[in-house]
């Protein structure tokens, strides 16, 4: 039976994954719709599945299709092991994410039946590494240089790319920060391999010990996961406070490697002049426990006083909507969302944001999710544990007031 | 000051609604736009332009129907704009995208500053500006909110989670703009009718910036999507009921501690 390969025009939203997955066998039309142009394209098998709407059905049996040719990797498959992940610091303490990435690095490496690396970077840095390995690192590769004080992104890409080239990882994971975003797409560049950005779950496929990176796409709305088949490291950076930290374990033993830096004058072009901690945010969103938000609702910058003496209560940040913020209510700093941060806190209390789709994507991965909303109907109780449907004015003043009488405060 | 700033044309992600029976994006009639950050990055280049004299070009990849952003672009004052527009670049993830623009850059001769926005409002992964500076062999500087130039050499402000880090890096070098760099201007009537009658955007193909077939596109992507599926709901939301406002509060208390979120 010849095959067949049809398309909704109904079903199909245009969003051209079936494009990207395989773009010798569909374009999009003038309408973006997708259509096909070749039935024996490589990777057309797949799209049937990948289509997020199931716009694509495939009958019959394929043609011989033809193998891709890819760019010769650097590392192969085959030579790699370990699962890496790197060690962010600044000013000698370790950003949480850190401890976070060797948690989930551990259960891994375990499924793998290989070992956990971490690697360290900076300038007197040297009594973190029996830290990395309290928390589940096997082996800690140090680089510990007076140059490397404050982050730059060009000796660290050299530093990790060396090391990589030696020890060739089979995975690399990266904390989705400032620091990490940066620094893991010029590696990726440089050592010719997939980078995949802001996972939130990370796991291996059985049959082939992929790893399988899972991400949130177009704000939020998708979620695709994304596969690094023929290129080593396997590299992803995650979102803070999604993994789970392990236990600190002082017993647990492991081996600290001390590396000395093979740094060239280029690597060294950027001057630091200042690090400086902004005055005015001392709000850090993205490693709070607690949020205490809010939106529209409030009505005024007046208004998010209840919220602050919640917060202050709870020992937790607050943040915004961006109406709240473009309505001048709070400060652009504390916005949540798309445009804004993106946040996975332990609580997180939404007072008076409606919730759209842009607000969801930057909270909706919180472990618990309050809202306290007049609209029974508002977006954001798709997303919530809890709501209370009721004046947030009248509502939050008398959660502060419960918490303070059972003599219960934050985490 | 020759100035490069790549663009995106992206779905406008705040229009995009989902099909709350199939858990779905609908994307009918969701209207394209420039990319929000890469505005920034072309608003700071005219700044640049403005006090240093210079030339400001725009380069995209993407579809045929991307040059209506870039004519977008060039309203707004850009002096020159560039479509890398090839079947062969798409399915292009980061890696093979950063390469793309790259040779295209390549392409189009020297330059003194590049200049990206952090991320792109459908993607947002934040990886095409070091990529593509690690390609071309310059520095960067991502998560910009400030840039002076003296002489030869920028100080540039970077955000951090907390705080900031100021830097000084020489040119050639690569930035990538957020929000708090500037407020970016509209096109002008003028720049609009200009963008349509009088200035053609070059398209340029694969084998126009000598693109190696096995690095762009699919074929060139390290990664691929295995699938896209809708987020997980949550379970079902509790509304809190109660005769008053206070026994509302009240069980909302007792339910978080039952939680453990509140000690």
């Amino acid at each position: 039976m010849i095959m067949e390969v049809t398309i909704d025009r109904e079903l199909c939203i245009g969003c051209a994954i079936c494009v990207k997955q395989c773009p010798k066998g569909y374009e999009l039309d003038d309408e973006l719709i997708a259509v096909v142009i070749s039935t024996s394209a490589p990777g057309i098998m797949e799209t049937e599945e990948a289509c997020p709407v199931g716009a694509i059905t495939i009958t019959g049996e394929p043609e011989e299709i033809p193998v891709l040719d890819k760019v010769e990797p650097l590392i192969k498959v085959d030579d790699s092991r370990d699962v890496w992940v790197f060690a962010e610091q600044r000013d000698g303490k370790l950003a949480k994410v850190a401890l976070q990435l060797l948690g989930r690095a551990r259960d891994l490496a375990d499924e793998l039946k290989q070992n956990v690396v971490a690697v360290l970077i900076g300038n007197n840095i040297d009594n973190l590494a029996k830290e990395l390995i309290g928390y589940q690192a096997d082996t800690v590769y140090v680089a510990n240089d007076e140059r490397l004080n404050d982050y730059q992104t060009l000796p660290y890409t050299t530093i990790i790319t060396d090391l990589i080239k030696k020890y060739k990882p089979n995975i690399f994971l990266y904390g989705a920060t400032f620091i990490g975003r940066d620094l893991a797409p010029r590696i990726s560049q440089r050592v010719k391999t997939g980078l995949t950005a802001d996972c939130t779950k990370l796991t291996i496929e059985e049959d082939t010990g992929l790893l399988d990176q899972t991400r949130p796409a177009f704000g939020g709305n998708i979620m695709a996961t994304i596969q690094t088949p023929d290129h080593r490291p396997q590299m992803a950076t995650v979102r803070p406070g999604i993994m789970k930290v392990k236990p600190f374990d002082p017993e647990r033993s492991g081996e600290i490697i001390s590396v000395t830096p093979d740094l060239e004058g280029n690597d060294l072009i950027a001057k630091i002049i200042e690090v400086a901690k902004d005055s005015r945010t001392k709000i850090n969103l993205e490693e709070a426990k607690i949020i205490v938000s809010g939106g529209r609702g409030v009505g005024s910058k007046e208004g998010f006083g209840v919220l602050e003496e919640l917060a202050e209560l709870l020992g937790a940040e607050v943040g915004g909507s961006r109406v709240a913020v473009e309505s001048g209510y709070i400060e652009q700093d504390h916005q949540v969302g798309q445009t804004g941060k993106t946040v996975a806190p332990e609580l997180y209390i939404a007072c008076g944001i409606s919730g759209s789709i842009q607000h969801r994507a930057g909270m909706s991965t919180s472990k618990i999710i309050v809202a306290i909303n007049k609209d029974p109907d508002a977006q954001i109780l798709t997303v919530s544990d809890y709501a209370i449907v009721g004046d947030l004015h009248e509502v939050v003043p008398l959660i502060t007031r419960e918490l303070k009488k059972r003599g219960l405060g934050g985490l | 000051m020759n100035i490069i700033v790549c663009m995106k044309q992206v779905p406008d992600t705040t229009d995009v609604k989902i099909d709350p029976k199939t858990g779905t994006l609908i994307r009918e009639g969701v209207p394209s736009i420039v990319n929000p950050d890469d505005k920034h990055a072309i608003e700071e280049s005219l700044q640049l332009r403005e006090r240093y004299g210079g030339r400001v070009t725009v380069v995209s990849m993407g579809p045929p129907q991307a040059i209506d952003a870039l004519k977008e672009v060039y309203a707004m004052g850009v002096d020159d704009t560039i479509l890398l527009s090839d079947r062969a670049f798409a399915g292009a993830d980061t890696w093979a995208t950063s390469y793309t623009l790259g040779m295209g850059i390549k392409a189009l001769g020297e330059f003194d500053l590049i200049f990206c926005g952090l991320q792109a409002i459908d993607g947002d992964t934040a990886q095409i500006g070091p990529q593509l500076a690690e390609f071309l062999g310059i520095p960067q500087v991502t998560y910009v909110r400030d840039v002076k130039i003296d002489g030869n050499e920028l100080t540039v402000q970077r955000a951090l989670e907390d705080g900031h880090m100021t830097m000084k890096i020489p040119m050639p070098a690569l930035l990538t703009a957020v929000k708090e760099l500037n407020s970016p201007r509209y096109p002008t009537m003028g720049g609009i009718i200009r963008a349509y009658r009088e200035h053609e955007t070059k398209v340029w193909s694969a084998s126009d910036i000598g693109a190696e077939p096995e690095k762009i596109g699919l074929e060139g992507s390290p990664t691929q999507v295995k699938r896209t599926f809708a987020p997980e709901p949550r379970g079902k939301v509790e509304i809190i009921e109660g005769d008053t406002a206070g026994d509302m509060v009240a069980r909302l208390v007792d339910k978080l501690k039952e939680k453990n979120v509140v000690r």
